[in-house]
Parts: C-alpha cells; structure tokens; sequence
C-alpha cells in the first residue's frame, strides 16, 4: 500500500522541510528556552532567588521580538499543511506570550508557593511548554496537529492544576481536570475520525473543500459535530462542557487560575475559529449546507446557556475565585456571540473582546492574588474593610470589576460594544441573542459588586486598620493594568485597529 | 468652554488624590473652588448664550453651527470596521435651550451639594472624589451631542452614586445602593443596543458615514429607510421608542419604576439627595427630550397618550404615598416622584405650552427639592430622627427655620408668587389644550390637591402647636425667661447656621425671583421648544 519514496522526493521533502523552518522560529526558539530552563533549574535548585522567573520573563519576551519578525512573512501552510502562519496565528502567539508572561509575574507576587512548594523546579518551564502549545493550537491547520498540540496544553495545565502536591484541593482539581480532559479529547478524536472517514482528508483546507463538494451525510455530520464540540467546549470552558472549571479554578494556584482562565481559554477559541471557518465549507455561509446551519445553531444554544449559566450561578458563589470561575463560564458565552455571525466584524469583536478579558481578568486574579498573600484567604467575607487596608489594590479590583461587567469607560465596555455591534450590523436577525447578551449582564453587575460591597461598604471584623502594602513593584503593576484598562476603554483605537489586521484566516472566506 | 465646566470637578479630583486624606478643610475647599469656578463658567455661558438659535436639529447645511453654541466637536475614535466602514465617534458637546437650563442648574446643585457636605467626616478624600466624578458626569450628559458620549457619561454616574448612598449612607445603604444600581443598568443596557442599532440606521448629511450623533438623528431624512430602525421598520421603531423610553423612564422615576427612589433617598446622606433630586431625575426627562421623542417623532405622536396617563400616575400615586409618609425625608421623596409626573403629563401634551412647562418645571423642580432636602437635613442634623410625629411647635424655637421651611413648602405646592406655580401652570394649560390629554389633566389637577395636603399637614404638625410629649428634644428654660430648644449632643447654633443660610438663600431668592418674573428661564427656552415641537409634530414625516 505504501511505497517508498524515492530519493529525489526524499530530497524534495527535506528541502522544502528546510525553507519552512524559517517561519517556525518563535516555536523554536520557545522549545530551547523550555530545556534551558531545565538545565537552568538543576544548577541554580534549592535557592531561594529569582534567577528562573526572570530568566523565564527575558526569554518570552525574547519571543515577541521574533513573533513580530513573522510579520514580513507571507501567510501560509508550512510543512505539507500541518501549520499555518498568518495574521490570526500571530494575533495568538502574542496574546499567549504575553499571558505566559503575567502568569510568571503574578508567581512572583504569590506568596502561597513559598508556603506550599519548595522549588519552583520545572513551573516555569512548564509555563512555556504550555506558551508552545498553545501557540501550536491556534497555528495547527491538520487534525493531527490539533489533537498533537491540544493534548501538549492540556497535560502541562494537569501538571500545572496540581502544583501545590500536599493541597488536597489542588490534587483534586487536578484529577478532575485530567478526568474530564481525556473524556472530552476522545469524545473529540472520535469526531476527527468521522470527519476524515467522510472526506479522507486531514487537512482543514481540503477537509472544506471537499466537504462542499461532496453532499455528506447529515446525520453523520451533526454527530461529529457534536463530538468535536465537547473538545472544543471543554477548552473554552462553555456550558455544558463547563464542569471542571469551578473546581479546577478553585484549587489550582491563583497564576495557573489567570492563566487557564485567559489563554486556554483563548487558545480554545482560536481552536473553534479557524476550524470553524475554514473546514465548514464557504466559511459557513453556504446556500444549501446543513452542516454548518448546525454548527451555528449548536454554538447558539452553548451561547445562551453559558451566558444563563455562568451569570446566575455565580450569584451564590462565596469564594472570589470560584466566582470568577463562573464569570469565565459566561464571558466564553459572550464570546461565542462574535462568533455565531461568521463574518470579518465579528471575529474582530471576538479577537477585541479576548483582548479586553486579557488584560481585566489578569488583573483582577492579580489583586486576588496580592490579597490572599496578606488576609490568606479568598472568601468574600474576608474582604470586608479591604478597601480602606489596600487602597490601591481596592481601586484597582474594582476597576476590572467594573470591566467585566461592561460598563464604560473601561476596556470591557467597548469589548461588549462591539460584540453587540457585529450581532446589530445583521439587522433584526440576532437582536434577541443581543437582549439575552445585555440582561445576563446586568445580572452580573450584582454577583462582581459583592466584592467592592465587602471591600468599601462592610467594616472589617478585625479591628486593626493598617494599611497592608503588597510592595512597591506589585502596586506599579497593579497601577499600569488599571490604567490601561481605563486608557484603552476611551481610546481603543490601536487595539480594534490589530484585532482586524488580526482576522484575516488562511483559507477562510468572511465577508 | 463647555469642556471647562464639564472637566473642572475631575481636575480638583485628581488634585485630591494627591492631597494627603488627613488634610480635610483642603479637600473640601478645593472642591468647593472648582464648583465655584464651575458656577461662575455657567454664568458666562448664560451670559454668552443666544436666545435665538434654536437647536435640537442641525442647522442650515447639517452643521450644528448656527443652531447649537459653544459647540466643540473633535473627532474621538475613529475605527475602521471592515465591510461596515469607518467608526466615528464624536466628542461633540454644545448647548441649546433645552440643556443649558440643566447646565445652569447642574453648576448651582452641585456647589450647593458641596455646602452641604461640610458636614461629612467619615473617608472625606474618598467622599470628594467621588462625589467630583458624578458632577462631571452629570454635566457631561447634559452637554453630550453625541449619543456614545452620552451613554459614557451616563454610565459613569452609576458608580461614583453606588458608593455614595452605600458608604455614606444610613443604615439599610447596601440594599438601597445596589438597588439604584441594578434598576438603572437595567434601563441603560438596553439604551446601549438601541444606541448601536441608531448606529447602523442614521447616516450624517454632512461625510456620509454613519454616526451617532444626537443631531443628525434629530432629521429624520438622515435615516437609511430599511435600517433596523429605519422608517420601514416600524415595529423595531416602537420596540426601541419603548425601551429607551422605560430606560429614562426609570431615571425619572416614573410608576412603576420608582421604587428605588424613596429608598435611595432615605439612606442617602443629605448632599446625595439634594443632587439625585435636584439633578440626576432631570436626566430621565432630559434624556426623553433630547433622544427619545425626536428620534421617533412618530411613536412619540402615538405614545402620547400612554405618557400623559403615566404622568397623572405618577402625579396622584407619589402624592398619596407623601401623604401617608412618617418619614419626613421619604415624604419629600415621594413628593419628587409627584412633581416629575407634572414634567412627563407636560410633555405629554405635545404642544408648546406643555414642553415649557415641562422644562421649566425640570428647572423649578430642582431649585425646590433641593431646598426641600438641605432642610430635612438641617432638622436630622438636629434631632437624628426625621419622624414627622417628632416636632411640634418648632414654629415658636427655631423661626428663621421655619420661614424657610414655609416658603419652600408652598414652592412645592405651587403657591403663586413661587416658581413652581407657573411651571405647574403652564403644564397644566398644554394639557388643557391638547386634545389627547384634556381629560388626564382633569383627573391630574387633584393632584395639587393631594399635595397641599401632605404639605400642609406636615407643616402644621411639625411646626405649630405645642412640643410633643415624645419629641426628639427638650425644652429648656434660658435665662430670659422664654424656653429654648435643646437637642441631645448638638453643639452647634440652634437655628440656622451661616453656612446652611449661604446653601438656601440663593435658592430661595431664585424661587421666589422665578416665580415673579420667569423671562430668564422661558426666554432661553422657547425657540428651543417651538423646534422641538416643529420637529415632533406629524406634518413634517411625510415618508413615514
């Protein structure tokens, strides 16, 4: 069945192996910093210092300097149509560079590892192993690939979930996580086998363009649909696929919660977008397809519940961090409306939107962080007075609060208006999933201002007022991300400019 | 210049956050500088305003000069939004007759409001600032052409008055601060969408991109005719009428959306109440005026009406529900929720006469009620209880408070002579003379009835006769041989102090000064009116 390639295709293979490296640096350089990293740990281990975060931050911001070299690169498959570089992919490297990087700073500021975890050994380049995966999740235009790159985020998040070994609740999240994660990827390769039984292809591209030639199966079809959609689902954390997170967000360290939170999250979504796009056929807006009606419909349903969900069940939360779990629920919900209207608008919405909860949800588990250092708690009762004790960090957390919720003028409220925008511009046809988007919002205004309520309107039990300073460079950064948050909520101009630059998919066709 | 009155209380709030929070008379000084300055800013606009332009729609060739002043139109935002074309979004802000009334009347709450906070010693810097955001808001809205600026700054008010009622505020504050919160969220986030459809529907005459600006929506020939909100799209257009509607209707507060008034007022410290009835409610109205009715011109011709009886509702419920207060504050609450029903019955009439009345009662209104709380706060200064069934014959201790409670109480009721009569009047006359409203306003009139009465009733309890034999104070026999007044652990001067008469005087010469010679007011207003009611009337829709 197979025949031996001959020598000339042997060459061709390498050569053009050869002339594709050159647009896979960043992964490249990303996977030396990873074993660095573990050569590096060996030599400095059992010393209390901060050689290895801040080597790790100068290493990814290294990154970014190569990320932004792709730049001059013409978007592309590389490898025989495993990968693709283009503007999305880019979008994406920077995005979980960058998170990579806050999800180191906000280690450094965690206190809890000193108590819980005597070296910090391979968490930090456990950290990029995960920035490569991810970066490899939203560039995989194969099955293969996607299943190769998915698994690589998902076992470094395992390990990363249960860090803290003698926490019972940390062991636990983890457990749970892998649980459901190998439930939902073999629910998800199951799909991929129908898909490629179908169409005998792995390739996303060509998996599009058969599937709008041929006229396959519906039934078929919708159930792969579903099955690829529990993988998906699960990474971006929506309804019904949603289990895991509360506990998962609750027992792993603060940082692993921002950072499962923001750039799994985002790395899911990337996932849905370019597969979503480009394999169903004409970008999913075809005549007579109903593969793709489904696809629609099915995100609209995980919509609407992730947006209920999330915003009613968060009501009765009384841990900060199980409640931004819940947030997360219906903020994948929000997220998913820009996806649902299948054009170039609504992709720069998602693409803004991700960008807004970037910065507001880094935030706001940064201020959870730097609070639990010094009250040891994240219980809402134990934020009581708060605001008087932390200044700043009061400020600060409700300005990310108020972010999440959408109001102006913050970066979360443009993130919603355009959102709502790209469901608007198609006239009267999703209005009813805007209201839907507008009233689980306002619901959500009352589960974020319990947390300024403890923190500004309750006095603390505790009778000494001291003001508690997490330290100059925490407060610094604190500052800068508040500012931002505000900065960017009036002038967002350079934001909403790269989110469009950003939406142009190898291989999709948006309107 | 606009930009000047709108941003000087964020100045002297960033100016705060460097003051150090022990340094309170600094702190408040400042603030009372900046509204001060604030004021003195408002005068040279009245000074500086002409009459005659009219407003509300754009002028000759679709620029807003000539018909606005002191317009300040700079491009924000402008985006690139793929097939959708370009994003603009305006800081567009300038004056017609119908805000710089608001203007005039935001720059004298506001200092008032400052005055009246002297008194708070709990977090003053956290105090100041905060309270200097919401004056800036507020002014902003008021000022805002461009329906995006509007909402920020719309929205912005929301947080700044969630931790004023909640931090300053009295003991059942938690509930009575989310609940503002939460009720007018629910309004504004339903504005936002109608806003975005406008977006898409409203193209501006002058570039030809789509726009949010108030005026270009004010001409209905700048709408795209099968937009979402187009004039093809008739049930989307009431859909939108609608909730926009309720979303000011709240602000009002109109039944039956008003129950978070009487509680926001009755937690709320003194200033907080004289700027959420002296200022805040004038947004619903104003938001009406401004977005809603020449938006939909022809929704607002079939609404009204609906509006008229909602306004007869609010008239004679708020009024029955003052008469049956104990609470002397919340009396003063409902009173506002009847007061504002005369502002939307006005309105409701659709003509000149009415619209006026209208606006001049939004003015009236705001002198009035503010008067109404810095004197309910004087008297809870005192005595720590605003139980009406607590005084008796204060009449005879305190006169020069009494004077002042009197005239201000016969303001409310519309006493001729006051202010507030020829407001309600005019109001009255619009809607005697529409056809539509003729029969709501007969009903509407015993709500002046209903409100001689709880006013009068509490004047005559509190004021006349002898004390009470369970009095918030004691009697004490002074030296001259007349009994004095005497209240637990009150130090102060037992009548009004200096600076309480600085806070009422000039709202008092201002009521009774209105209410002699109304030109000041009413010759700003009326060209500004009769644009309006040219835009409203059905005659000019023809491709409707």
């Amino acid at each position: 069945m197979f025949e031996l390639p001959s020598g000339a295709e042997i060459q061709s293979i390498v050569a053009t192996l050869q002339s594709n490296v050159g647009f896979f640096i960043p992964e490249i350089y990303l996977s030396l910093l990873f074993m660095f990293l573990i050569l590096l740990d060996l030599v400095v281990k059992g010393r209390k210092n901060n050689i290895l975060p801040i080597t790790t931050l100068v290493g990814l911001a290294g990154t970014l300097f190569f990320i932004y070299q792709q730049h001059a690169l013409k978007a592309g498959e590389l490898f025989f149509g495993m990968y693709v570089l283009d503007e999305f992919a880019l979008f994406f490297k920077y995005f979980f560079v960058l998170s990579g990087m806050l999800a180191v700073i906000v280690t450094m500021a965690d206190e809890q590892f000193d108590r819980e975890v005597k070296s910090m050994g391979e968490y930090y380049a456990l950290i990029v192993s995960m920035v490569i995966g991810m970066i490899m999740m939203a560039s995989s235009a194969d099955l293969m690939m996607i299943f190769l790159s998915m698994e690589l985020v998902s076992f470094t998040a395992y390990i990363l979930t249960g860090y803290f070994k003698r926490s019972p609740r940390s062991s636990e999240a983890a457990l749970k996580y892998l649980v459901y994660g190998a439930v939902s990827s073999g629910l998800m390769v199951y799909g991929f086998s129908l898909i490629y039984g179908l169409t005998a292809e792995t390739n996303i591209v060509k998996i599009g363009a058969e599937l709008a030639a041929s006229n396959p199966n519906s039934l078929v079809m919708i159930f792969a649909t579903l099955l690829i959609l529990a993988g998906f689902g699960y990474k971006i954390g929506a309804v019904p696929f949603h289990f895991w997170s509360p506990d998962v967000y609750e027992g792993a360290p603060t940082p692993i919660t921002a950072y499962l939170s923001v750039a799994s999250k985002a790395a899911g979504f990337a996932l849905l977008m370019r597969f979503f796009f480009v394999a169903v056929p004409h970008g999913g807006v075809p005549i007579e397809n109903k593969l793709s009606i489904d696809w629609k419909t099915l995100l609209i349903f995980i919509s609407i519940a992730s947006m209920i969900y999330g915003n009613v069940v968060a009501l009765w939360q009384k841990n900060v961090k199980r409640l931004l779990a819940y947030s997360s629920i219906a903020h994948a919900g929000y997220l998913l409306l820009g996806i649902i209207v299948i054009d170039k608008f609504g992709t720069q919405a998602t693409l803004f939107y991700l960008l807004s909860y970037f910065l507001m949800n880094f935030g706001a588990f940064y201020v959870v962080t730097l609070i639990a250092n010094k009250t040891g708690s994240e219980n809402l009762d134990d934020y009581r007075g708060l605001g008087k004790k932390m200044p700043l960090a009061g400020a600060a957390l409700t300005v990310f609060l108020i972010s999440l919720v959408g109001l102006p003028p913050t970066l979360g409220f443009i993130g919603k208006l355009m959102i709502f925008s790209a469901l608007l511009a198609k006239g009267s046809l999703y209005i009813w999933l805007a209201l839907i988007g507008v009233m689980t919002s306002v619901i959500s205004l009352y589960y974020y201002m319990l947390i300024p309520l403890n923190m500004y309107l309750r006095e603390s039990n505790m009778h000494d007022d001291k003001e508690m300073n997490p330290g100059i460079l925490a407060q610094a950064l604190m500052a800068v991300l508040m500012i931002l948050t505000l900065y960017f909520g009036l002038f967002f101009t350079p934001l909403a400019d790269f989110a469009k630059y950003s939406s142009a998919i190898f291989g999709a066709v948006l309107h | 210049m606009l930009s000047l009155i709108v941003f000087l209380p964020i100045i002297a709030g960033l100016i705060i956050l460097a003051v150090p929070s022990s340094q309170k008379q600094i702190i408040r000084i400042v603030s009372l500088l900046a509204a001060l300055a604030q004021g003195v800013l408002a005068v040279l606009i009245w000074k500086g305003y002409d009459p005659a332009l009219p407003g509300i729609t754009a002028g000759p060739g679709g620029s807003p000069l000539g018909s606005f002043q002191f317009v300040e139109k700079i491009p924000w935002i402008t985006l690139n939004l793929g097939s959708f074309g370009p994003l603009n979004i305006e800081y567009f802000i300038g004056v017609d007759g119908i805000s710089i009334t608001m203007v005039i009347l935001t720059a004298l709450v506001s200092a008032i409001g400052v005055l009246s906070s002297w008194t708070i010693q709990k977090q003053v810097k956290g105090y100041f600032i905060l309270y200097n955001i919401l004056a800036a808001a507020m002014m902003g809205c008021f000022v805002s052409l461009d329906f995006f600026l509007f909402y920020v700054f719309w929205e912005i008010m929301l947080l700044p008055m969630y931790f004023l009622i909640g931090i300053w505020g009295g003991p059942n504050r938690e509930y009575a601060a989310i609940k503002f919160f939460l009720y007018t969220l629910f309004g504004s986030v339903f504005m936002l969408l109608v806003m975005i459809g406008l977006y898409f529907s409203v193209l501006d005459p002058v570039t030809g991109n789509h726009t949010f600006s108030l005026v270009a929506m004010a001409t209905q020939s700048n709408f795209i005719k099968d937009a979402i909100l187009g004039p093809d799209n008739v049930m989307w257009r009431y859909v939108a009428f609608i909730v926009l509607f309720i979303g000011f209707a709240i602000k009002v507060p109109m039944f039956p959306f008003h129950t978070w008034l009487p509680d926001a007022h009755v937690e709320a410290p003194t200033p907080i109440s004289v700027i959420l009835a002296g200022v805040l409610l004038k947004l619903g109205t104003y938001g009406m005026i401004r977005i809603n009715f020449p938006i939909f011109p022809e929704v607002f011709q079939a609404s009204l009406f609906v509006i008229g009886i909602f306004g007869a509702i609010n008239i004679i419920y708020g009024a029955l529900c003052a008469l049956a207060q104990k609470d002397l504050k919340k009396m003063v609450a409902y009173s506002s929720i009847s007061h504002m029903g005369y502002v939307l019955l006005g309105l409701s009439a659709g003509n000149s006469e009415g619209m006026v009345g209208a606006l001049y009662q939004m003015f009236n209104h705001g002198t009035i009620t503010a008067m109404l709380f810095l004197l309910v706060g004087v008297i809870y200064d005192r005595a720590h209880t605003r139980h009406i069934e607590k005084f008796g014959g204060l009449a005879s201790y305190m006169p020069v408070y009494a004077a002042f409670v009197t005239v201000a109480w016969f303001a409310s009721l519309g006493l001729p002579g006051l202010s507030g009569f020829i407001s309600e009047a005019l109001v009255f006359v619009g809607a005697f003379s529409s056809v539509t409203t003729r029969y709501i306003a007969m009903v509407a009139v015993l709500g002046i009835v209903f409100g001689a009465a709880y006013l009068l009733w509490s004047l005559q309890r509190m004021f006349l006769g002898q004390r009470r034999p369970d009095a918030a104070y004691d009697l004490v026999a002074g030296e001259d041989g007349h009994e004095h007044i005497h209240f637990h652990d009150w130090k102060g001067k037992i009548d009004l102090d200096g600076r309480e008469l600085a806070m009422l005087v000039p709202l008092m010469l201002i009521t009774i000064f209105l209410g002699v010679y109304p030109m000041p007011v009413l010759g700003m207003l009326t060209s500004s009116i009769n644009k309006l009611v040219e835009v409203l009337s059905p005659v000019i829709l023809p491709q409707l």
